[in-house]
C-alpha cells in the first residue's frame, strides 16, 4: 500500500514536473535580441561604450524580461553602411533575433533602415545614429528611435552661443549625414537670433590632417563650432594646438563627449569653458541619471576599460536597449503575430529614462530633453560637462512649423 | 600575330552570345585553330567540375535564404571583382590594386544612370536599368583601359603603386565630389531591377543571377587564356622582350588584358552594388581595393577557380569570425587565418589543393 501511494506520488510528481516544464518552455523561451555597435574604425571607443550601456539595461533586470530569459548576440561595424548592412542581415537571418538594437552612426542607421523594411517581422530599434533622415525622408514601419536626432541635441546652443558673445563663429564638420543635422540644429536657431557663420568647412570622416582647414580659419570669427567625433575630434585638437590656435569652441554633442574629454593632449585644458549641446550632461543631479551613473560605474569599473562616467553612446544605447525592454514588459514578452502588439506597445509607451521621459512621434522619433552644457574641471582635475540648461519636449522639427523646416545638409541653412 | 588577330579573340569572348555566334561559326567554317579552341573545354570536363556544379545549382535549396544571398551571392561576386585581378596578375604579370576602382565605377554609373536615391539631391538619370547596365560597364571598361594605359609601362611594385594611387585618387573624387558622386554619403537604394516579373532584389534570384555570371566570368576566363590571345598574354608575362621580337605588340597586349580584366570586374561590380543596395566611398576604399587582392591571393592566382575559393573563405570569415573570438578581437582570427594560408602555402588555397593531390593521387604530367 505504501508502496503503491509511493509510486503514484512520483508519478504525480513527474506529470506535474512535466506539465511546468512545458509551461516553462512557453514562457521562459528566451528572447534573442541582436546588438549591433562599432567596434572598429574611427567610433571604436564609442561603439564598445554603447554596447556597455546597452548590456547595462539587461544587467538591470539580471538578464530576465516578462520570464524570458534575454539572449543578447553582438555584431561589429565600421562606421561603414554597407558593412552595418551585412552584420544587421547575419542577427536578423543567420542569428534570428527577435529585435534588433543598432547601429551607432549615421549613415549606417539610413542603410539599416532601409533593411528594415525588408524585414517586416522584425522591430528594429536604432542604436545612437542621430542623422534626420533616418526618420523624416520614408521612415520604416518596423524602424523605432527612441533617442533624439542629432539636430535636436544642439536646439538652445545658438542661444547660448550669443550669450556667451560669439557672434561669428566658423563651422568645422565631418561631411556626412550626422554633422548636417548637428550644424542645422545649431544654425536654425543662431541664425535666426542674428548670429553669422562666414566659413563652413566640412572634412572627410576619419581624416587625420586638419592642416588646410585650421588655415582656413577667418581671423575674425569668435568662436569655432566643432562637430568632430572619436578619433577626428581629437586629432583636430592636437593639430589646432600645434599650430597656435587659440579661439574657444562651441562642440558637437560627440565633440566633448566623455571619451574627449578623457584624452590626454595639452589642448585638454583648453576645453574648459566649451558650451555644447547634448543629450548627456555628466552633472545632471535628477535621482534617475544618478542612479543610472551609479550603475554603470559598479557594473564597469574604469579599470577594465570603461570610462568614469557614461559616454553619450552609453546613455543612447541604454535608453534604447531599454525601450526594447520596456516594451516586451508591456506585452509580457508577447512577440507573435509578425510582432504587432509589440510594436504598439513601443509606439504609446511613455518610456522613463536617466534624463526624463521620452515620447514617439507619428514616425516612431524620439521627442525629449537636451541639455546646453559646459566642460569644467573638478577638483581632481577631471573635465566634465556642468548643466548651463535643460530644454525639454523637443520634436524633430525643432519647434518650427513643418513648412519652415528644412532637413540639414552642407548648404541649409546658411547665414555668411 | 597582329593585333587585329587578338581583338577578334576578345570581341568574340565578350559575352555568352558573342560565344555563341562563334560556336556557329565554327560549325559554318570548321577551321583547325576553331576546332583546336574547343576540344579542350570538353575533354577537361570531369566528374568534379559537374560535381561542382550541381552543388552550386542546387545550393539555395538545401540553404537558408542568408547563405544563399550573404555568403552565397556576396561571395561569387566578390569572387567575380577578383577574378579580374587574377586574369590581370596570373595570366598577364600584371598585379593591379585598381579593380576594386573599377568595379566601383561601374557600381557608381548604375546608381547615377538608373534608379537611386541620393538622401537629399536628383543626381540620378532614371535611366532604364538595361541601358544603365550597359553603359556602367562601357564607361567602367574604358576607365580600365585607361588605367591599364597608364600602369603597362610599369612592372611589378611600380605597377601596384600606380594602380593603387589610381584607386585612392577615385575614393577621394568620390568622396569630396557633390555634383556627381554625391560625397560621403554616395547613394541609397540602388537596387536590382524586377525582369518579367522576378524580383532579383530576392535572394534566390539573385543567387542565379550572380552564379550566371560567375559562371560565365569563369569559363571565359579559361576560354581566354588558351586562345590565341591569352597565349600571347602568358608569352608577355614571361618574356616580353622576346614576344616583342617576336612581332607582338606588348603594350597593346597588357592594355587589352587591362580592357578585358576591366569588363569582368564592371559585371562585378554591378552585381555588387545591387547586393549592398547602396554604394558610397567606402566601398571604393583602399581597404577594399587591398581585400580583393587579399581574395585573389588567399585563393590562388594560378587557375581562374581560386578567387571564389578566396572569396567564400574571405566571406565566411567576414560573417563568422565575431562569433567564433572574442567580440573585440575578432578582426585578429581573420588576419591569422590569413597568416597562416599564405605563409604555408604561397600559391594561397590553390597550393594547398594542389600539394594534397600530389600527395595522394598519382602525379600526372600536365597539372593544367
Amino acid at each position: 500500500m505504501r508502496k503503491r501511494t509511493f509510486v503514484r506520488t512520483l508519478v504525480g510528481a513527474a506529470v506535474v514536473a512535466a506539465f511546468s516544464g512545458i509551461a516553462y518552455a512557453q514562457q521562459g523561451k528566451p528572447v534573442k535580441i541582436g546588438l549591433l555597435a562599432t567596434l572598429e574604425g574611427p567610433f571604436a571607443a564609442g561603439g564598445a561604450d554603447g554596447m556597455r550601456g546597452a548590456e547595462l539595461a539587461i544587467k538591470q533586470r539580471n538578464g530576465v524580461v516578462a520570464g524570458r530569459k534575454i539572449e543578447l548576440v553582438k555584431a561589429s561595424s565600421d562606421a561603414k553602411p554597407d558593412v552595418a548592412v551585412n552584420a544587421t542581415r547575419k542577427l536578423v537571418e543567420q542569428d534570428k533575433v527577435d529585435i534588433m538594437v543598432g547601429p551607432l552612426s549615421g549613415g549606417e542607421g539610413i542603410a539599416v533602415k532601409e533593411y528594415s523594411k525588408t524585414q517586416p517581422n522584425i522591430t528594429f530599434i536604432n542604436g545612437s545614429s542621430g542623422a534626420q533622415a533616418t526618420t523624416l525622408v520614408n521612415p520604416s514601419p518596423n524602424f523605432f528611435r527612441f533617442n533624439t536626432e542629432g539636430a535636436q541635441w544642439m536646439v538652445g546652443l545658438g542661444k547660448a552661443a550669443l550669450d556667451k558673445g560669439y557672434k561669428r563663429v566658423m563651422v568645422i564638420a565631418e561631411d556626412y549625414a550626422f554633422p548636417y543635422s548637428q550644424v542645422q540644429g545649431f544654425m536654425s536657431e543662431y541664425c535666426r537670433l542674428g548670429g553669422k557663420v562666414p566659413v563652413k568647412a566640412w572634412v572627410p570622416l576619419g581624416g587625420k590632417d586638419y592642416a588646410s582647414v585650421i588655415a582656413r580659419i577667418p581671423k575674425d570669427v569668435d568662436a569655432l563650432v566643432v562637430v568632430l567625433g572619436g578619433a577626428d575630434a581629437v586629432n583636430f585638437l592636437n593639430q589646432y594646438e600645434a599650430a597656435g590656435g587659440d579661439k574657444p569652441m562651441v562642440g558637437g554633442s560627440i565633440t566633448v563627449s566623455q571619451d574627449i574629454l578623457n584624452y590626454k593632449g595639452k589642448r585638454r585644458d583648453s576645453l574648459v569653458g566649451t558650451i555644447a549641446g547634448s543629450p548627456i550632461a555628466d552633472s545632471y543631479d535628477a535621482p534617475e541619471f544618478k542612479k543610472f551613473v551609479a550603475d554603470y560605474q559598479k557594473a564597469y569599473p574604469v579599470s577594465s576599460g570603461a570610462y568614469p562616467s557614461p559616454s553619450l553612446f552609453a546613455l543612447v544605447y541604454y535608453i534604447n536597449m531599454k525601450a526594447a525592454l520596456d516594451g516586451l514588459d508591456a506585452v509580457k514578452g508577447d512577440l507573435s503575430d509578425g510582432q504587432k502588439k509589440y510594436r504598439e506597445a513601443l509606439q504609446k509607451m511613455t518610456l522613463k529614462t536617466p534624463v526624463g521621459d521620452v515620447k514617439l512621434d507619428a514616425n516612431r522619433q524620439a521627442i525629449g530633453t537636451t541639455f546646453i552644457t559646459e566642460v569644467v574641471k573638478d577638483k581632481q582635475g577631471n573635465l566634465y560637462n556642468k548643466v548651463l540648461r535643460k530644454v525639454d519636449g523637443i520634436d524633430q522639427m525643432l519647434g518650427m512649423p513643418k513648412e519652415q523646416f528644412q532637413m540639414g545638409s552642407r548648404d541649409v541653412p546658411n547665414c555668411p | 600575330m597582329s593585333a587585329a588577330n587578338w581583338r577578334n579573340a576578345m570581341n568574340s569572348g565578350a559575352g555568352r552570345a558573342a560565344m555563341l555566334n562563334r560556336g556557329q561559326a565554327a560549325v559554318a567554317l570548321p577551321g583547325p585553330g576553331i576546332a583546336w579552341d574547343l576540344k579542350p573545354i570538353f575533354t577537361a570536363i570531369s566528374f568534379r567540375h559537374v560535381a561542382v556544379l550541381l552543388f552550386l545549382l542546387a545550393f539555395p535549396w538545401f540553404a537558408t535564404p542568408f547563405f544563399t544571398f550573404q555568403i552565397g551571392a556576396q561571395s561569387l561576386a566578390l569572387g567575380l571583382i577578383a577574378l579580374s585581378l587574377t586574369f590581370l596578375g596570373g595570366y598577364g604579370g600584371m598585379v593591379s590594386l585598381a579593380q576594386m576602382t573599377v568595379a566601383g565605377i561601374a557600381g557608381y554609373m548604375v546608381a547615377i544612370f538608373g534608379a537611386a536615391a541620393a538622401a537629399d539631391s536628383t543626381i540620378s538619370l532614371g535611366w532604364p536599368w538595361w541601358l544603365a547596365v550597359l553603359v556602367a560597364i562601357a564607361i567602367a571598361t574604358v576607365c580600365a583601359a585607361f588605367i591599364g594605359w597608364l600602369s603597362v609601362r610599369t612592372e611589378g611594385i611600380y605597377t601596384i603603386m600606380i594602380t593603387l594611387a589610381v584607386g585612392v585618387a577615385f575614393y577621394y573624387l568620390c568622396l569630396q565630389n557633390y555634383s556627381v558622386f554625391n560625397g560621403f554619403q554616395g547613394f541609397q537604394r540602388v537596387h536590382a531591377p524586377t525582369v518579367l516579373g522576378v524580383n532579383l532584389r530576392d535572394a534566390l534570384p539573385f543567387y542565379y543571377l550572380v552564379l550566371f555570371w560567375s559562371l560565365a566570368g569563369y569559363f571565359f576566363v579559361k576560354y581566354l587564356v588558351r586562345a590565341p590571345f591569352g597565349i600571347a598574354l602568358q608569352g608577355i608575362r614571361d618574356n616580353p622582350r622576346r614576344m616583342n621580337s617576336l612581332g607582338f605588340n606588348v603594350t597593346a597586349h597588357r592594355v587589352a588584358a587591362y580592357a578585358v580584366a576591366g569588363v569582368i570586374a564592371a559585371v562585378g561590380g554591378v552585381l555588387l552594388v545591387w547586393y549592398n543596395g547602396l554604394i558610397g566611398p567606402g566601398s571604393v576604399g583602399t581597404s577594399w581595393l587591398i581585400n580583393i587582392l587579399i581574395i585573389a591571393v588567399l585563393g590562388g592566382m594560378r587557375h581562374p577557380i581560386g578567387p571564389f575559393l578566396g572569396a567564400i573563405v574571405f566571406v565566411l570569415l567576414q560573417t563568422f569570425a565575431i562569433d567564433v573570438f572574442d567580440r573585440e578581437r575578432f578582426n585578429l582570427v581573420i588576419g591569422m587565418v590569413f597568416l597562416v594560408i599564405v605563409l604555408f602555402s604561397p600559391d594561397g588555397l590553390l597550393g594547398w589543393w594542389a600539394g594534397l593531390k600530389s600527395k595522394f593521387l598519382t602525379p600526372r604530367g600536365d597539372v593544367r
